[in-house]
């Protein structure tokens, strides 16, 4: 018995001929792959950032109002005027608590997904999850601004709801609250949350599932309560999603300049500041001083975040 | 640990009696009896999906029973959840935290349950040493390589003291050399410590090398339960005399045309020898002719494949250094004990 057929012999090409040299050298691939994303990157992305920041060395002409192009760390040193330095501070607890809401929202929603969900369940989350993605920023914002208002939803449903005191209480609180919702950082607050909570979910939920269902019940086997098996196991092989998603939420917020000029109070933020100093006011120098602002703080919250073992697990 | 005041000698250490768990429409374990002594090396044996790893988890309390009932030591444990049980596991997969290290992977349990660093330290090196790896307390479960991880999830349930052990296919996942050693070690532990073994495994060499009893697990049910020279010289059903090292089934008719009573039997390949050419069989054996089919050469011994007259394949195992001669083809005559048949029940 024999298997052999009439197999063709391949047509000798120039396509065969690259390939067999491609095969032959791996470095030449790997660079053809790598240039194109690297030209992007290295050059139009990370150069042009670069260029920018480097302004924040030179100062601004207070008369004429042109650059002056000479090394200083006057426009540096701005930053820590108090208007200035109330901008930040405001910006970085804003987007803190931000940040802090999506993880404790989000991580209920995302374990049950992970953990929980039969296939059809995690369809419908993934659609869920996504689906607020699809429709336009601004009209979502908006959107947000009419539930929030004054006479809005939220409004209507506390009040008849009996809650109307309560909500009257916590807008009467300094700081969080304004005349109504929507003029205030509790409103503010509440739409960063809702928009960036995609932003966290789908990383702490991919984080989860990379847990074997086995450790877990290793944690019951040894006399780990749930909750202690959580506190103890899962929350910490979780804690690389979580810091993921958190980068994600912290640096978005850091940086928005629309929601904090459709809903919140009149106070600048990070975003609006370098808006308006880029824009009408053109000090590109203290604009670019600004934006190293999220730059540091990234990298301060994720040297903490290492520090205190979230990477641990990776 | 919550110990009930009955003596030991008296109560079993693990009891299932008519126990039913489903997963939907699947009856993984179909009224399962069980009775496991204290101090015993238990295996249970069985191909995938026989039901053997669910009894296991039920004895852990992963899974609840759909019917039945379960006893740890005389206390009744049905509703229970896995931390309340004084048992242990070693998983299939070990199940270390990636996240802790070896030390601290071992002193997990110990550390839930509230005892001083100083105190688990100290009992977390005691138990890295019984499995021979002291020193080791500082590493990361990936720095480890499969045997070593193996030992570490031991340790992790040995320093427990549980009242029964638990391992799911522990050395599924260790190359031959390395379970060999591991079978010798886990049996001296358990002799030494005196606790109870629950063996879960589809090794048939390793269940009979290892323990005391072997319950053989088919379809949900036990099949047989009984000391390995038991289940493996006389297999009660064709699935234990087939699972349990392979042997031959005999029909009603060919038993009888052997001169052994009209039943089903099993026969051992290893009892089946070769004749001589013109060599006459003594007293209680058979001879019987048949043809090669298949040599296959495994060291010490040959695995001799024939077929007879009538059609029936039967494999013969004789020591390597008696059939140079024998080839597929060749006409053999082979020699069958008849004390070696073992009628078995539910057979035709």
């Amino acid at each position: 018995m024999s298997l052999a057929i009439g197999l063709p012999a391949p047509r000798e090409g120039l396509r065969r001929r690259l390939s067999d040299v491609l095969v032959r050298r791996r470095g030449l691939l790997l660079l053809l792959m790598l240039v194109p994303p690297l030209l992007w990157l290295g050059v139009v992305y990370l150069g042009s950032l670069f260029v920018f920041l480097a302004q924040s060395i030179f100062s601004i002409d207070e008369f004429s109002g042109t650059i002056v192009r000479e090394p200083t760390l006057a426009t540096l040193a701005e930053l820590f005027s108090p208007a200035n330095f109330d901008i930040l501070l405001r910006t970085v607890a804003i987007s803190a608590v931000v940040t802090l809401l999506c993880a404790v929202i989000g991580f209920p929603v995302a374990h049950y997904a992970a953990r929980h969900a039969g296939p059809r369940a995690k369809a419908g989350f993934y659609l869920a999850v996504m689906m607020p993605l699809w429709s336009s920023y601004l009209v979502k914002v908006y959107g947000w601004k009419l539930l929030l208002a004054k006479e809005g939803a939220i409004g209507w449903f506390a009040s008849h709801l009996g809650l109307g005191g309560a909500l009257a209480w916590w807008l009467d609180l300094p700081v969080v609250g304004g005349p109504s919702l929507s003029v205030s950082y509790t409103g503010m607050v509440l739409v960063f949350t809702y928009l960036w909570l995609p932003f966290m979910i789908l990383p702490v939920q991919a984080a989860l599932e990379r847990v074997p269902g086995s450790l877990i019940e290793a944690a019951g086997d040894l006399g780990a309560s749930p909750g202690v098996a959580f506190r103890s196991v899962i929350l910490p092989l979780a804690m690389p999603g979580v810091v993921a998603g958190a980068i994600f939420t912290f640096s978005l917020t850091l940086g928005d300049y629309i929601v904090p000029q459709i809903i919140g109070t009149s106070a600048l933020v990070l975003g609006q500041a370098v808006y308006t100093l880029q824009g009408t006011a053109g000090n590109i120098p203290l604009a670019a001083a600004f934006s190293l602002v999220p730059i540091l703080v990234m990298a301060l919250f994720l040297t903490l975040a290492k520090k205190m073992g979230a990477f641990d697990a990776l | 640990m919550n110990a009930p005041a009955t003596s030991v000698a008296a109560t079993s250490a693990v009891r299932f009696a008519g126990v039913v768990k489903h997963f939907g429409a699947v009856k993984a374990v179909d009224g399962v009896d069980l009775s496991i002594a204290a101090g015993e090396f238990f295996a249970m044996l069985g191909p995938s999906g026989s039901g053997k790893t669910t009894c296991l988890r039920l004895i852990a309390g992963f899974e609840q029973p759909d019917g039945g009932h379960i006893e740890i030591f005389g206390e009744t444990v049905e509703g229970l959840p896995p931390y309340r049980r004084a048992v242990n596991t070693v998983f299939q997969d070990y199940a270390l935290f990636p996240h802790l290290t070896v030390g601290e992977n071992v002193a997990y349990g110990l550390r839930v349950r509230g005892v001083g660093r100083a105190a688990r330290e100290a009992a977390a090196r005691e138990a890295l040493g019984l499995v021979k790896l002291a020193g080791m307390e500082g590493r990361k479960p990936s720095q480890l390589s499969g045997g070593q991880r193996q030992r570490v999830a031991l340790a992790r349930a040995l320093v427990l003291r549980p009242k029964v052990l638990l391992l799911d296919e522990p050395l599924g996942a260790l190359d031959l050399k390395l379970r060999e050693e591991m079978q010798v070690e886990l049996k001296g532990l358990q002799r030494a410590l005196g606790l109870t073994f629950v063996f879960v495994t589809h090794d048939q060499g390793e269940a009979l090398s290892m323990a005391d009893r072997v319950a053989v697990f088919n379809e949900g049910r036990i099949v047989q339960v009984g000391p390995p020279e038991q289940v493996y010289e006389c297999p009660a059903t064709r699935f234990v005399a087939e699972f349990v090292g392979s042997a031959n089934v005999l029909s009603a008719g060919e038993a009888a045309a052997l001169g052994a009573p009209a039943r089903a039997a099993s026969l051992r390949p290893e009892k089946i020898g070769l004749l001589a050419p013109g060599e006459a069989a003594a007293a209680g054996v058979a001879a019987l002719e048949a043809a090669v089919v298949d040599v296959s050469y495994q060291g010490p011994v040959r695995r001799i494949t024939v077929r007879t007259a009538s059609g029936h394949a039967i494999a013969a195992v004789v020591p390597a250094a008696r059939t140079v001669d024998v080839g597929p083809g060749a006409q053999v005559r082979l020699a069958v004990p008849l004390a070696a048949l073992h009628p078995m029940e539910g057979e035709r």
